[in-house]
């Protein structure tokens, strides 16, 4: 319980910063953006879980482990993810999202 | 009484088409004759062992022979309704089983001389045992379902014998026709075998044919079209079996069937398929007998008689010998037909089922020597017709003194085996009706005219322009003559009527002196005609056919049977429905399909751009949804 902040204020935050990573997510046309894009909308959704465990069910702490838990499978998908951005660099030498289109009618 | 080795007799012959089919490529021609010989020697004594056993040791109860069933449950569709298979032993099947056995045994032997060389002699053999099988097990079948099992296994095993010669046009027609024939005329066999059925609750001959039996007894208690059921069904199974046997209407595949090999013709078209026919109609006799006071019954005698005139005359036409002898054999068909349908029931009344199973005894025997006599004379000088032959006595003398005893069998001209068998159908046919007498006689002088016809024509006559000198057939072919010729000499010795009745109690046939008196003089009147016309060339036979005009044309085209069959089916059934059905088939049925496919195609056409490959754009539409469905999901709980 932080005082003088509200859990409405930080849901606000929260969502703010969900939704800049979805505009992010639907605009860049970088890979790498892409991905950064990807990690805010998780990392709001860490910060939700934290909080509403913190604000609402200060007695138990399934919220907060679950926020560890989505750290560490974004670490992994994130891994996996550069990983093949770097493999795709080497087949076409390019990293921007309309080189990969061909998975078409 | 442990009847368990008579299933053998058909698993031999099926077990040597196994083996001859699967190792169709690694077995010697020379083995495969001797497989097949060997596996039928086998079939044929334990056939004769079975006959000995019945009829001398254990079949007879009381004086009655006793109908032995051995069976399984095959297929089960009610407590009552089920299909069984499994072997049924009586005075008839072991007869057939006789029949079957010693005409067969003869054909695979002759075969080895008469097939030497052909590239198929493997395959030839193989097919021939498979159909033997099919005979058999025709013969011994339990019920209605098995026997039709087999009807149509032997179908198709004469569809393969007939069409052998692939490579010949003509050949793989008449293959067709005889399949397609025979085929149109056993659905009218299976809605028969569904009629039963359904009425009766059972498909056992057993059960079926007890004249106590509730099959027989109640067999007024339902009625379609002013005649009771069970007359429909068995007017029904008779067509089936019309079919099988070449009976008027249905006759038109078994001129052409001759273009099989010629042992071929001789088993399957002379002495064992085609009888299935009568076989079927003797196995159902006490039905036919009994329902309707025998109105089926008269049908098999009509049909019987008016085919055995039918073909008679057209016989006398033919030019191709094998031809005049399949039109032969349909006329002694309609013999055996006509005896059935005149047959009573009890003792002496029974005259006429015992004179046909008698008639269908000798007549194999003689059938099959006269066709293999042909095979012999077509084996010598390559051809099939009249005009090629003549004056062969002095090459073939095999040929010519066994064709000569078949002939006077097939004549009726004592003591011969074809003489015992015609003099019961006679008898049979005046007891009963007499202007069917005065039919079977008529045929009986037409038969011995066409068959001494061909007789003078092959062996006496002018010589014909031979290219190489004919020369008398390998023993191996004439053994069967000789054994076949014996037969028919001393076929009609034996006291039918002791062993083979319609109520199995067994009776003594007696002689009638003026009728046989009567039946012989018809025979050489046909004989003297011939004899004059054909023994040494001259003019009187054509200057009578011309005489007769448009009738002798006529009969030499078959009363153009043929050409009516073709312009109902090619004119009628092909332009008139067929054409229409194929049209609305193409245009609304297909129609709709095909409408049906190109919408689809072309709504997916305009609408697979949304499919970009992009991964944003499908991000936008995930997202887009997601809002949507929140909104909506928000609107519906704050009200």
């Amino acid at each position: 319980m932080i005082s003088g902040i509200s859990i409405y204020e930080i849901l606000t935050v929260t969502s703010i910063l969900f939704f800049i990573g979805v505009y992010g997510f639907i605009t860049r046309t970088n890979l790498i953006s892409i991905l950064i894009s990807v990690e805010l909308m998780l990392n709001a959704s860490v910060v939700n879980f934290v909080i509403i465990n913190k604000y609402l069910f200060p007695e138990v702490l399934q919220g907060v482990y679950f926020s560890i838990f989505i750290i560490a499978v974004a670490a992994a998908e994130t891994a996996l993810a550069v990983s093949i951005i770097i493999n795709l660099y080497r087949q076409i030498s390019s990293v921007e999202v309309k080189d990969v289109e061909t998975m078409k009618y | 009484m442990n009847l368990n080795y008579i299933i053998l007799i058909p698993v031999i012959p099926l077990v040597v088409f196994l083996i001859l089919g699967l190792f169709y490529n690694k077995i010697k021609p020379a083995v495969s004759g001797y497989v097949g010989v060997l596996g039928l020697l086998i079939s044929t004594s334990l056939a004769f062992y079975t006959a000995y056993n019945y009829f001398f040791v254990i079949g007879k109860t009381a004086g009655i022979y006793q109908t032995i069933v051995e069976k399984t449950v095959w297929m089960n569709f009610s407590d009552s309704l089920r299909i069984d298979m499994g072997i049924l032993v009586d005075p008839i099947s072991v007869m057939m089983l006789i029949v079957v056995s010693v005409i067969s045994l003869m054909v695979h032997i002759y075969s080895r001389g008469y097939m030497k060389g052909d590239p198929g002699y493997t395959k030839y053999f193989a097919f021939l045992s498979l159909f033997t099988f099919s005979m058999y097990g025709l013969v011994l079948a339990t019920n209605l379902f098995q026997i039709y099992i087999f009807w149509e296994l032997v179908g198709v095993s004469s569809y393969l014998l007939i069409g052998y010669y692939y490579t010949k046009e003509s050949a793989v027609a008449a293959a067709k026709k005889a399949f397609i024939v025979t085929r149109f005329a056993d659905l009218g066999f299976l809605i028969g075998i569904l009629i039963i059925g359904y009425y009766t609750g059972t498909f056992d001959f057993e059960t079926l044919n007890n004249p106590e039996g509730a099959s027989i007894l109640n067999w007024a208690s339902t009625s379609f079209m002013g005649l009771s059921a069970l007359t429909w069904a068995l007017i029904l199974i008779f067509i089936g079996g019309a079919g099988k046997s070449a009976m008027f209407p249905l006759h038109i595949w078994l001129p052409d069937a001759m273009e099989g090999p010629t042992p071929v013709s001789a088993l399957i078209h002379a002495a064992t398929m085609v009888v299935a026919g009568v076989y079927l109609v003797a196995r159902l006799f006490p039905m036919y007998y009994f329902i309707e006071d025998g109105f089926a019954l008269n049908i098999v005698a009509f049909v019987g008689a008016f085919t055995a005139l039918f073909a008679a005359v057209i016989a006398i036409t033919q030019t191709d010998i094998k031809r005049v002898l399949a039109f032969s054999t349909m006329s002694q068909l309609g013999y055996m037909m006509l005896a059935l349908g005149v047959s009573g029931y009890e003792g002496h009344e029974g005259l006429g089922y015992m004179a046909s199973m008698f008639h269908l005894f000798t007549h194999a025997m003689f059938k099959a020597l006269l066709f293999l006599c042909a095979g012999s004379v077509i084996h010598a000088i390559h051809s099939n017709f009249l005009k090629d032959m003549g004056g062969l006595r002095k090459y073939m003398p095999i040929t010519n003194i066994t064709f000569l005893i078949a002939a006077l069998a097939i004549a009726g001209v004592p003591p011969l085996a074809g003489f015992w068998s015609k003099d019961e159908i006679l008898v049979a046919a005046f007891e009963h009706n007499k202007f069917l007498y005065i039919i079977g006689l008529f045929v009986a002088g037409l038969t011995a005219f066409y068959i001494f016809r061909i007789y003078f024509g092959i062996f006496w006559g002018k010589e014909g322009a031979y290219k190489n000198k004919p020369h008398e057939s390998p023993w191996s072919m004439t053994t069967p003559l000789l054994i076949l010729a014996f037969l028919s000499i001393v076929g009609g010795f034996i006291p039918f009527g002791e062993f083979i009745s319609a109520d199995q109690a067994g009776f003594e046939a007696h002689m009638n002196y003026p009728l046989a008196a009567i039946a012989v003089f018809a025979g050489l009147i046909g004989i003297g005609l011939s004899w004059l016309f054909y023994k040494k060339e001259n003019e009187l036979a054509d200057k009578f056919a011309n005489r007769l005009g448009v009738l002798f044309i006529w009969a030499s085209n078959k009363f153009y049977f043929d050409e009516l069959y073709l312009f109902v089916t090619k004119k009628i059934l092909f332009n008139g429905v067929a054409k229409s059905a194929a049209r609305f088939d193409k245009k609304y049925v297909d129609g709709t399909m095909v409408g049906i496919g190109n919408q689809t195609v072309n709504t997916s056409e305009k609408i697979k751009g949304l499919q970009s490959g992009k991964v944003q754009d499908y991000a936008f539409a995930f997202i887009s949804g997601a809002v949507v469905i929140a909104i909506v999901f928000i609107y519906i709980w704050t009200n």
